[in-house]
């Protein structure tokens, strides 16, 4: 095994165990929130896309770049903007009286 | 130092920043902000990549991605109703699977041209290239199901699990032929092409895996595969060899696994029931309650009239609103009903069963949205000793997480799910489209309930009339 893969590795398996730890408790009311919070995180690919958009020349390698990149920041960016309307409606309690 | 030195700095910030964002998720108060922390992280590292050697050649294509998918993500998730979330983060989810899958491809068709194809990167590439697939495909389905676009029900035939397990094997199989090239530096058969047909056979392979699962199990689905993506992105970043994506990816796919287990010990299945256990499809165990109506006991059903009498002499009244209440836009309604109620002195309180709506916590967004206060909501371990001191349970498009044979019935598919008491009210009231079983595809014993009177219609429409009889009351 290379060293590179070595750090990868205790990159992976450190990640699992603070995975399992941070959502550890949570109530039930956050559930939906946090999957699609979860969701957007995983919209990372996106720099994973960025990196080979480019690494095949000819027109295939670049429609197939190019859905990557399209796929990811759907993703990130959908993620991130629904889990905000969902949250904002739990912020609003406070000022209920509008109406 | 150069700029592009300073890539790995800016990937560990936004690492950080996706532990505290799931960190903050994970309680009411800092929740916002946790999201929002998280979104900085992600456009810190997306900005840092595009100072990346890789990158160089590649960005106008990686600007018009992000212009098209931007504002499909945008406008997505802005004109999206509320009670349609579940289906658009299945969309969402199996976008970034598309994308793991895609990098993949990518990524095996760059290693095979510079002729390093070896086998360590291989194997990661490949599970990226297949969890991924499965995620988009499976996630695509999951996302047609909730839509209605495809029926809810579980999809089975003779033979399922063989055409499955075949699937399953001929993609193992064929990877294992990719892998062995790999090993050895010499294909029988061109790579690209084996890539093309694994890819397929992924993506046949999540159709098949969600189309045999109800409805109802979907949350459940729509969790287990946000993890897969996780573990696709994961496993990309192992290929790419960038540290940031496997962070990020082994996060989602490790707390979402820990979600998933959560889920679907609300509902009372374990996750291999959910996958592989006939649910919706179990109505034939269903047929000993269709029997139930043949007892001599029938459906009472009264107007709005009834029931805003039942509802005005009441002193103590839950409501337990469900999907049909989502569905129906009904939110609103319900607050004028309790707010004229509590204008009487009449104490009322909302029963929140853990799955109500279509996921967990659905329905506390949906009742937040119609600025119902949130000491009113209570959770179904807090709300089922109160139904026995009820007056009314005022049930509103709510059907399986009432269903007493959940907990009389063994032989019905639902046994064992925990239930909201609402059979222990002194009344109950049934709002409802119609006599049409629940999402489970089950009857509900509760309608048959002497206590039990049903007011059919669509649930904002009932809501309405009622109120307007309290009003003309008053």
């Amino acid at each position: 095994m290379t060293g590179e893969a070595i750090v990868a590795a205790y990159v992976f398996i450190l990640a699992i165990f603070v995975g399992f730890e941070v959502v550890s408790k949570v109530p039930s009311t956050l559930h939906t929130p946090l999957m699609s919070g979860a969701n957007a995180i995983h919209g990372i690919v996106i720099v994973g896309a960025m990196l080979v958009a480019s690494a095949i020349p000819g027109p295939l390698g670049t429609v197939l770049g190019f859905l990557a990149v399209v796929l990811g920041t759907a993703n990130v960016v959908g993620g991130f903007v629904v889990t905000d309307r969902m949250l904002a409606m739990f912020k609003q309690r406070p000022t209920r009286k509008t109406e | 130092m150069t700029v592009e030195t300073l890539i790995p700095v800016a990937y560990l910030i936004a690492a950080v920043t996706f532990i505290l964002g799931l960190k903050g998720l994970s309680s009411p108060t800092t929740a916002v902000q946790g999201n929002r922390i998280a979104a900085a992280g992600m456009l810190i590292a997306v900005i840092a990549t595009f100072f990346a050697a890789d990158v160089k050649g590649g960005v106008p294509i990686i600007l018009a991605g992000i212009a098209v998918g931007g504002v499909a993500g945008f406008t997505g998730a802005r004109m999206v109703k509320m009670t349609a979330m579940p289906q658009m983060v299945a969309l969402f989810n199996g976008a970034g699977g598309g994308a793991a899958a895609l990098v993949a491809i990518l990524e095996f068709a760059r290693q095979r041209d510079a002729g390093v194809l070896e086998f360590g990167a291989s194997v990661a590439t490949l599970l990226a290239l297949i969890i991924g697939a499965v995620s988009f495909s499976g996630s695509a389905i999951a996302f047609g199901k909730l839509q209605g676009l495809i029926t809810p029900k579980a999809f089975r035939y003779s033979g399922q699990q063989l055409v499955t397990g075949g699937i399953a094997a001929a993609t193992a199989l064929l990877s294992l032929v990719l892998l062995g090239g790999a090993i050895s530096g010499s294909f029988a058969i061109e790579p690209m092409l084996l890539i093309a047909v694994i890819t397929l056979l992924a993506l046949a392979f999540g159709v098949a895996l969600v189309m045999p699962i109800g409805g109802a199990d979907m949350p459940v689905v729509i969790s287990l595969l946000n993890a897969y993506t996780g573990l696709a992105v994961a496993m990309a970043g192992f290929t790419l060899n960038n540290q940031l994506l496997i962070v990020a990816g082994t996060l989602v796919g490790a707390s979402g696994t820990i979600l998933t287990r959560l889920m679907s010990k609300a509902m009372n299945r374990s996750l291999g029931n959910v996958l592989f256990g006939a649910f919706g499809a179990a109505t034939t165990a269903g047929a000993a309650a269709a029997t139930a109506g043949d007892d001599g006991r029938s459906i009472r059903s009264i107007g709005a009239e009834d029931a805003a009498i039942l509802l005005s002499y009441a002193q103590n009244v839950i409501v337990v609103p469900g999907y049909g209440l989502a569905v129906a836009q009904a939110q609103h309604s319900v607050r004028e009903l309790a707010d004229l109620l509590e204008s009487k002195g009449i104490n009322v309180k909302y029963a929140i069963h853990p799955v109500a709506g279509r996921m967990p916590g659905h329905m506390n967004v949906l009742l937040a949205e119609a600025n119902i206060p949130y000491d009113k909501l209570f959770d179904m371990d807090q709300i089922n000793p109160e139904f026995q001191r009820a007056d009314v349970a005022l049930v509103i498009g709510a059907n399986d997480v009432t269903n007493p044979a959940a907990r009389s019935n063994p032989g019905s598919p639902i046994y064992g799910m925990p239930i909201l008491d609402v059979d222990k009210a002194q009344n109950i009231i049934v709002i409802k489209r119609s006599m049409k079983p629940g999402f489970a595809g089950i009857d509900n014993d509760l309608y048959l309930d002497p206590k039990t009177a049903m007011l059919f219609g669509d649930a904002k429409d009932a809501v309405g009339k009622v109120v307007q009889e309290l009003k003309k009351a008053a």
